[in-house]
């Protein structure tokens, strides 16, 4: 007992120094270089962004210029003649997405809800362990699959078997030639499902289960609860992370670009080769030879920049109304 | 009504001005727009224990976080009022918060070591990143004054190195004292410092507010009414009226508020017929 | 009452074939990844080999050949990504964490989620025009500002998280000792969130090196030795879409075990980063 008293003798005498003592110069310069740096950063990652912006405009100043609003709708790209026009690429992006999330969003949508609805944890947990790690796999081996396994399974036994029996439908006539926009949809499909599943799921789950007893109490079947009470609840959300999705398909380059045939044509069939506005740029930017060419690249770039700011802002908004409207609910 | 009470306050039990170690003034605190409490003044006298106590939600904490300044570090959070510490205004804009701060240390409901650090580093963290000691056996003679002040040092003198999470919750409620003590506050403010201990080790920490009483200013809230009536030499009773603002009803040597309280809410609370 | 017996048990058969087909669904998805991660295995186990790995690549028609010079190249431009990307998006994180409650961070936070969707070849074009056109050569370090750009949104979300999930009650201790605000950032708030914010560095590094669309206009590649990263540089990623493109094939050869080392990273990056998290889990 003694010796904490003496102790306290000892920090009481040391107080007089402390109550002196106010912040240092350098705390106090350390102090406002740490407000500095901090906001710095902010302001520089804000620049970054809407340098990006700038800069694109920029460098497509000149096509912009030269081809107006025409760029959008003229099928003629024509580097000799300096003749640019985005249409192909831009009808080859949209085709091959719908296809990606029409088939992603299905197989996606319907993985989310067995994953939080159904599947013991056991089984769930590591099912969606490899969902998720299939996201990361980087898509130039996506690519690489695609163009080695995939392309010549759709194009020496898949599309023939569809053309057989569809093939009177202006979409699936036509040579096959393995590559193609439905091959290229496909593809893309496989890489964005994570996308759709994880997201689905996290927001599936995230449904109160209030709603979902309430239903059972009423006696729905645990089916019947998932597909009418739980997934229309969550169905912003859910459209939200399709968009997301459908964003990273319309912005995906290099495996659109091994398996889609680069082709700037415009053809009813699928199963045509085709060409996206990624895969343009990255085909040809380095050999863009005129300035023209090289600014109608970089306009195409700005097209994918914008379209795919519009997307996920939309996708954002969608996913923030059902968790906020959730979180009233709640 | 509201008159009255601040005069009520104002008749602090502390007779002499030179024993007034930190006077609040008028402090009122919001959150947000919520007004949390209103117009609270009190004065603590030097070398003491002054309890706070009143039911859950009457603000007794929020006006200790404005004690060190620390309540309006929250987003949002603002406070009004003055608190005098040696005559100087803590509220003052020329004051540095932060410097106040180390003059008023602060003890919390639930033990809050730095879990990335050792005992050791835990204790001096305040005066080593506050700039007060780099020097190594400084600080090593600094531990130990403290982890001697807060009744600490010998069960962990031999594991200073250990990580702060691996002591129990009693060791680590001390520790987060030895950690306020290592600073060399005047004030030492505890906010329900027990709540989340077993009776040993509550009963290990009461036995040490009394040692710390004779070289600081303590101040602690709680909810205990027996925790007050043990341990300190005065008690204020605060309530949150009708729009849960808190506001202070008495203010008195603890013997007489226990005994003897003037207000009626406080005899109904003290003899339990309040929630 | 027959009538209502036989109804459930169509419903009851019809939720059936539902969750069957959904679990279909769960399956497909998951065992994609097991049929391309098989198929990159046995395809490119066999290219893998001492040459592979320590040798340039040969030119067209003589075969062997390695990549040794595009795996330097990749880690060289992920490392000076890593280096530009984590002080912005830490410090970033740690604005939004701190004052985040404004008009301006909620903007700042919008931006990172809209950037992280904006497709890597348009941030390839934006490090073009800033880092490579005004000085007429393709760089490395026009590569590494491309990844940086794309590291930053997963940065700034992950930091701020971090940060944000560091309880009060340990923040308040810091400030309630006397520290300044950056003291107690540095000291206490940063550490207890460390293991967050290398999980979020790990996947951002993860995401860049498969990443190729920008890499095609920034480094270029290169079919020597580069350890300048003022030079065009090789990478794995390109060179593999160089390969897999190519009509011979021995280069398809490469491909595979290429895509066979390039995986591997990214895998073992993602799984490191969970296990990180998990570590964490279990502690607090």
């Amino acid at each position: 007992m003694s010796i904490e008293l003496d102790s306290h003798r000892t920090l009481t005498a040391a107080r007089g120094r402390a109550a002196q003592r106010g912040l240092t110069t350098r705390q106090a310069v350390a102090d406002r270089a740490f407000r500095v740096a901090l906001l710095g950063a902010t302001l520089l990652f804000v620049a970054l962004v809407a340098g990006l912006f700038i800069e694109l405009v920029h460098g497509s100043w000149e096509s912009i210029v030269t081809f107006g609003a025409g760029f959008l709708w003229s099928s003629e790209w024509n580097p000799v003649t300096n003749h640019f026009g985005a249409l192909p690429f831009i009808y080859g992006t949209l085709v091959s997405s719908a296809i990606a999330i029409v088939i992603a969003g299905v197989v996606g949508i319907s993985a989310a809800v067995f994953l939080a609805e159904f599947a013991h944890p056991v089984v769930a947990r590591p099912v969606s362990f490899f969902i998720e790690l299939l996201a990361a796999v980087p898509s130039v081996v996506f690519g690489l699959w695609g163009l080695f396994v995939l392309a010549p399974i759709l194009g020496h036994t898949v599309e023939p078997f569809i053309q057989r029996y569809l093939g009177f439908l202006p979409f699936f006539s036509g040579p096959i030639y393995g590559v193609g926009l439905f091959t290229a949809g496909l593809l893309l499909a496989l890489m964005i499902v994570p996308t759709v599943s994880a997201i689905a799921r996290d927001l599936i789950q995230a449904v109160p289960n209030e709603l979902r007893e309430a239903s059972i109490a009423l006696g729905a079947t645990r089916w019947e609860t998932a597909t009418r009470i739980v997934l229309p609840s969550a169905r912003s959300g859910i459209v939200g992370a399709c968009v997301l999705a459908l964003g990273r398909a319309l912005g995906e380059t290099i495996a659109a670009t091994m398996v889609i045939g680069n082709r700037p044509a415009i053809s009813a069939s699928l199963f045509a080769p085709g060409y996206t506005l990624s895969s343009v740029i990255a085909n040809e930017f380095t050999e863009a030879t005129s300035s023209i060419y090289l600014s109608a690249l970089l306009e195409l770039g700005l097209i994918l920049f914008v379209v795919s700011v519009v997307v996920n802002g939309c996708a954002r908004i969608l996913m923030w109304s059902m968790l906020r409207s959730q979180g009233r609910r709640s | 009504m509201q008159m009255t009470v601040v005069g009520a306050t104002n008749d602090a039990p502390v007779e002499d001005e030179a024993d007034v170690a930190l006077r609040a003034r008028s402090i009122s605190a919001w959150y947000g727009t919520k007004l949390a409490i209103r117009d609270v003044s009190l004065d603590f006298r030097r070398h003491s224990i002054s309890a706070i106590m009143g039911p859950s939600g009457c603000g007794k904490t929020t006006f200790l976080r404005c004690l060190n300044r620390i309540h309006e570090s929250a987003l949002g959070a603002r406070t009004t009022g003055e608190v005098m510490l040696d005559g100087t205004n803590i509220y003052d804009p020329d004051v540095n918060p932060v410097v106040t701060r180390r003059r008023i240390g602060m003890v919390f409901q639930r033990p809050n070591p730095f879990p990335t650090m050792t005992i050791f580093e835990n204790v001096v963290s305040g005066p080593r990143y506050t700039g007060l000691s780099g020097n190594p056996r400084e600080l090593r003679d600094i531990a130990e004054e403290a982890l001697r002040g807060a009744a600490l040092f010998d069960e962990v003198k031999d594991k200073l190195d250990d990580p702060a999470l691996s002591l129990s919750g009693g060791q680590q409620q001390r520790l987060c004292i030895a950690r306020a003590l290592a600073v060399q506050p005047e004030v030492l403010l505890m906010d329900e410092p027990t709540s989340a201990l077993d009776p040993l080790s509550t009963l290990k920490i009461e036995e040490l507010m009394e040692q710390l009483a004779t070289a600081y200013t303590v101040v602690i809230v709680t909810h205990n009414l027996q925790q007050a009536a043990r341990v300190s030499h005065y008690a204020a009773f605060m309530l949150g009226d009708a729009d849960r603002v808190g506001s202070v009803i008495e203010y008195a040597p603890t013997q007489q508020i226990f005994t003897h309280p003037t207000d009626r809410r406080t005899e109904d609370y003290i003899t339990g017929r309040f929630g | 009452m027959i009538a209502g017996a036989r109804l459930a048990a169509s419903r009851r058969v019809s939720g059936l074939v539902g969750v069957i087909l959904t679990g279909f669904c769960s399956a497909l998805a998951a065992g994609l990844l097991i049929l391309i991660l098989g198929y990159v295995v046995v395809q490119g186990w066999g290219a893998i080999n001492p040459a592979f790995l320590t040798q340039l690549p040969h030119p067209v028609g003589v075969s062997g050949g390695g990549v040794a010079n595009g795996i330097v190249g990749t880690l060289i431009i992920v490392a000076l990504a890593m280096l530009m990307a984590v002080p912005v998006g830490v410090l970033t994180g740690l604005y939004l964490a701190i004052y985040g409650r404004g008009l301006t961070a909620e903007c700042v936070r919008f931006l990172a989620e809209v950037l992280s969707g904006v497709p890597s070849i348009a941030i390839g074009l934006f490090a073009y025009t800033i880092l490579v056109q005004p000085f007429r050569h393709f760089s490395g370090l026009s590569a590494a500002f491309a990844f940086a750009i794309l590291m930053l949104p997963l940065m700034i979300r992950t930091s701020e998280e971090a940060i944000r999930g560091v309880p009060t009650a340990i923040r308040e201790g810091a400030l309630a000792l006397g520290l300044p605000d950056y003291g107690g950032v540095i000291h206490v708030v940063l550490p207890a969130a460390r293991p967050l914010i290398v999980t979020g560095l790990l996947l951002a590094i993860a995401r860049v090196t498969g990443e190729t669309a920008p890499l095609l206009f920034t480094a270029f590649g290169s079919e020597f030795w580069e350890l300048n990263p003022g030079n065009p540089m090789a990478t794995l990623a390109m060179q593999i879409f160089k390969y897999a493109i190519s009509p011979y094939d021995d280069w398809h050869r490469q491909a595979w075990g290429g895509a066979l080392l390039l995986i591997l990273a990214v895998l073992v990056l993602n799984v490191g980063a969970r296990w990180a998290l998990r570590g964490r889990a279990k502690r607090s």
